[in-house]
């Protein structure tokens, strides 16, 4: 057990890029945590996903032994939080573990999008932030233009930002005591019944469910027998231990600590992110505020692309599903794309990344389709149906109306790019619910329905804004509006995977930007093949994708023979990467490409 | 009768030099400072030597020398090989021998000696008959030293074939049409006219994944430049008969049609693939790429040969009908179900001769003019 006046639990802030994942090597790596021979470049970010993307999707936690210029010896507990929207709960329930920030920015880039999105994540739950600029040792570094952007920016002092070069080693010690100095010790009562926060839980193969806790008050021992405030169950502790990054055990763990526990938990899906744990006897009264389920707002259908490995993909989605609370999965039939499952998502990023999962852990082909929201349909017999599929929209005439989730979106952008995205959320349906100007960054509030920003809304805003745009967003409920079907016929047959919910209002100007991007999407055929948007049986939009010209290899010689059969070989086996529907192949990026709205 | 010998019998001699490297050329072709011709007529002279003995002495229908630009070769090296090759394979009388050319002025002063080694056909690089567009395509020689080594291969030789490279950068159907009517008036009884195709690993692949090579038509514009092609070749009396060769009846490469046809033909210099018929069994045959490499093999082993490749049915039923296809004459149906039903999907075949892209009309398959500038998408249907 650690005095609470000698812990600082903390975690880092920055922009993809900006050297978080170096500065926490740097910090592990100087206060020997970790022995120089197990040292590898980024020890946080596990997944090699992660690594390629340079995001965090699961937090992550590391516990240092600091000795200080006062001489006594501090436990600092770093958490590295995802940084996406996706895992926007995620971000504050960590955020919520800790009570200080240090902000990296890099010295030659300056304040970015992500960055804020974070920062003000951590302002909420009242952090101390100290601000850190990176890079320091680079020609292109301007330290006192990126102090003065962090203040005009966000907002707070960067008069004692720290310069250092997380490469270099350079101001590594100087951070280290500011988190001593400037960060506040973690409160809370020794005395009072047990409360901890489940800030995440993971598979191990060895250990089963592995939970990270942040102890509020009380103290938890190995043996423990302990209560799920939400979900109810009780658990006996099994292991109790501290990561250094690896698993070191501990006889307890206090107020104000960070550690993990196994409990023969059999999946993460038992655990709840921000779940208050407490004892099964004499425990707490009050949960900790905050806590929300996970709620799949985004939801796509994933199919094998080659239907004899369904069953591959079931195993797949179930074993990936037992390490990722946050995503649902159903049986889909398509008579399209045979069989496949339906699949809830926090939202675009974490569909992409159980996708990419699934293709790389699984070594599956996986066509993805077009993602969609849950939409409620009033029927006019008084029931009211969840639609998370398009494609299962019932006959019109059983339907009184249709209801869909909106959110209130908050935008900060620099003003030169306000017009931009005032644009963008009036072509979404966005109703502007405020705007005010803080230096010369502009806040924006909207109103605009979910279905509208699952697809590539961020992809655009980022875009549009060059990337100095922060995005956050609440779901605030549903309400109802003029929404169709629309469905999309390739020779003249429908293609279910295809089909839309959309604004009837928007349904012509959509369904012709849809068959302008098939038209690009679908290889030219042997024929010409007519490509069409319908309401129903009435027809919208239509393009023609003219018929195949040339397709002919030039020289072909004694010496080509064996060259050019190898190649009609790949180029059948690339075949496989289409749909054929009827006579018409289309390929696997079709379903998702041709919703993109941008262009 | 042997299936084979329906194609015939050829040999294929590899020369791998060139003076320059042309930036859209994939060939096994290299820029050598110094080349040493006698080390190289010890190797031709030893393949020769051993791929005879294992064909044994059969009746040879054509030698093709094809590189890299074979005119570089020393009329003494030419004239040694053809020796050699009349020594162990009787020649028909007809044989035809065939010699690659660039249109330079260096190699028209050779074009006596070839002809007097045994060479009876040239096939010259002329590639493009205006200096611009020669520019372009990195040829060294000018449009007036390409007609000018013509007229001069014209009176050596009893036949002289030239290729043209068409669908460049910024070609207009009108200039395409004038520059063929300007070949076709050239007296020339054979054309091979290739669309230009940016090849992987050559200059013109690294500049056009650059975003160089503005103007290179798209699908459509090259459609409407093959149509010329077939038409104004058609009008002058050289109608098609491969997709990129054209013809005046009974002037068609025959050392050519042995590939199309799928005859057996030897393969012997670096990188050349062979094909060849002994008893049973038939084998694909290739030869180390580099030069050096494929001269010590011969040295040092005795064989520039590299590991062979036996064809089962379906392989040797796909090869009948990928290069089959090429020719207008088509494939021989009766030579195809010789194979039984391995490699190709026949109900597919029906399939295209109701779109119209196929016909099976006189016991041959054959692909229509409107089929054979799809060939590639129709051997993807075809061939299981």
């Amino acid at each position: 057990m650690t005095e609470l006046s000698q812990i600082r639990n903390f975690s880092i802030v920055a922009h993809i890029d900006h050297g978080k994942s170096t500065l926490a090597d740097r910090l592990i790596q100087l206060t020997g945590t970790v022995a120089e021979r197990d040292m590898k470049a980024q020890l946080l970010d596990a997944m090699d996903i992660e690594r390629e993307r340079g995001i965090t999707i699961k937090a992550n936690t590391v516990r240092i032994e600091y000795p200080a210029k006062d001489g006594k010896t501090y436990v600092l507990n770093l958490i590295d939080t995802p940084g996406h929207v996706d895992f926007a709960y995620e971000v504050s329930r960590s955020m919520r573990a800790v009570e200080g920030s240090l902000l990296v920015v890099d010295a030659t880039q300056g304040v970015e999008a992500q960055t804020l999105a974070n920062v003000y994540q951590a302002i909420d739950a009242d952090h101390e932030i100290v601000p850190v600029l990176n890079k320091i040792d680079l020609p292109a570094a301007e330290p006192d233009r990126v102090k003065e952007q962090i203040e005009d920016v966000i907002g707070i002092d960067a008069s004692e930002a720290i310069p250092i070069s997380a490469k270099t080693g350079l101001g590594i010690p100087e951070v280290l005591e500011a988190i001593v100095t400037r960060l506040p010790a973690p409160k809370g009562d020794r005395a009072a019944p047990l409360k901890a926060m489940l800030v995440d839980s993971w598979y191990d193969p060895y250990l089963g469910v592995v939970v990270m806790i942040r102890v509020m008050d009380g103290v938890i021992r190995k043996g423990d027998r302990i209560r799920m405030m939400q979900t109810g169950a009780i658990y006996g502790i099994d292991k109790l231990a501290v990561l250094k990054p690896k698993m070191v055990d501990i006889a307890e763990l206090g107020p104000g600590e960070i550690g993990v526990f196994t409990a023969s938990i059999k999946q993460v899906r038992d655990t709840r992110v921000g779940d208050t744990i407490t004892h099964e006897k004499k425990g707490c009264e009050k949960p900790l505020p905050g806590f929300k389920p996970a709620q799949p707002v985004v939801f796509c259908g994933l199919f094998p692309v080659d239907a004899a490995d369904f069953e591959a993909l079931r195993d797949a989605i179930e074993k990936l599903a037992l390490n990722d609370a946050s995503f649902s999965y159903e049986m889909e039939t398509s008579a399209a794309l045979g069989f496949g499952f339906r699949c809830g998502f926090l939202g675009l990023l974490h569909l992409e990344v159980v996708r990419d999962r699934l293709e790389r852990e699984y070594d599956l082909d996986l066509i993805t389709t077009a993602p969609s929201v849950v939409f409620k349909l009033h029927m006019k017999d008084g029931e009211v149906r969840d639609l998370h599929n398009p494609a299962d929209m019932p006959d019109l005439t059983y339907v009184d109306h249709i209801e869909e989730p909106r959110i209130n979106a908050t935008i900060m952008v620099p003003d030169e790019f306000l017009g931009d995205v005032l644009k963008l959320c009036q072509d979404r349906r966005g109703i502007q619910a405020d705007l005010t100007y803080a230096g010369n960054r502009a806040m924006v509030v909207y109103d605009l329905p979910l279905a509208e920003v699952v697809f590539d809304f961020y992809d655009r805003l980022k875009s549009v804004t060059r990337g100095y745009a922060s995005f956050d967003y609440q779901i605030t409920g549903y309400r109802e509006d003029n929404l169709v079907k629309m469905s999309i016929l390739v020779n003249e047959e429908p293609v279910d995977a295809l089909s839309i919910m959309v604004h009837r209002d928007r349904a012509e100007a959509r369904g012709r930007v849809m068959c302008e991007k098939l038209k690009d999407l679908i290889p030219r055929h042997m024929f010409k093949i007519p490509v069409q948007a319908a309401i129903g049986g009435r027809v919208i939009a239509r393009e023609t994708i003219a018929a195949m010209r040339k397709d002919v290899t030039a020289k072909c010689y004694g010496g080509d023979v064996t060259r050019k059969k190898k190649l009609l070989e790949k180029q059948k086996a690339g075949k496989k990467k289409m749909r054929q529907f009827g006579k018409v192949e289309i390929p696997q990026e079709a379903f998702i490409s041709a919703l993109k709205m941008d262009g | 009768m042997e299936d084979w010998q329906a194609g015939g019998f050829g040999l294929y001699l590899h020369w791998p030099f060139c003076a320059s490297k042309c930036p859209y050329c994939d060939f096994n072709s290299h820029v050598a400072a110094a080349i040493d011709q006698n080390r190289w007529r010890r190797a031709y002279l030893a393949e020769i030597a051993r791929v005879s003995a294992e064909t044994g002495p059969r009746v040879l229908n054509t030698v093709f020398f094809g590189g890299g630009t074979p005119s570089l070769m020393a009329p003494e090296l030419v004239a040694a090989v053809l020796e050699a090759v009349r020594a162990v394979w009787p020649m028909a009388n007809d044989a035809e021998i065939t010699l690659e050319a660039n249109p330079g002025s260096v190699e028209a002063g050779r074009f006596r000696g070839f002809r007097d080694a045994g060479v009876n056909r040239v096939s010259l690089g002329v590639q493009a008959l205006n200096d611009g567009d020669l520019r372009r395509l990195g040829r060294l020689h000018s449009a007036a030293e390409a007609r000018a080594a013509f007229d001069v291969a014209r009176k050596t030789f009893d036949r002289v074939s030239f290729d043209l490279i068409y669908a460049r950068q910024d070609q207009t159907a009108a200039a395409w049409r004038r520059e063929l009517r300007d070949a076709l008036g050239m007296a020339v009884d054979h054309l091979s006219l290739y669309q230009l195709t940016i090849e992987d690993g050559t200059a013109f692949a690294a500049r056009h994944a650059a975003g160089g090579l503005a103007g290179l038509p798209d699908e459509d514009r090259a459609a409407d430049l093959w149509e010329i092609t077939q038409e104004e070749c058609a009008a002058a009396g050289l109608p098609g008969y491969e997709i990129s060769n054209h013809a005046r009846p009974g002037a068609e490469s025959r050392h050519n049609l042995i590939y199309w046809r799928s005859g057996d033909w030897a393969g012997i210099g670096p990188g050349a693939q062979g094909r060849l018929t002994l008893g049973p069994a038939r084998w694909a045959t290739e030869a180390p790429r580099a030069p050096g490499a494929w001269l010590e093999a011969v040295e040092q082993t005795g064989s520039g040969e590299g590991p062979r490749e036996a064809l089962g049915r379906a392989d040797r039923a796909v090869e009948l009908v990928m290069m089959g296809l090429r020719l207008t004459e088509g494939v021989e149906i009766e030579r195809l179900q010789h194979y039984g039903h391995s490699g190709i999907n026949f109900p597919e075949i029906r399939c295209l001769e109701e779109e119209g892209l196929i016909g099976t009309g006189g016991g041959r398959l054959r692909a229509t003019a409107a089929g054979r500038p799809l060939l590639n998408a129709i051997l993807r249907r075809i061939l299981a």
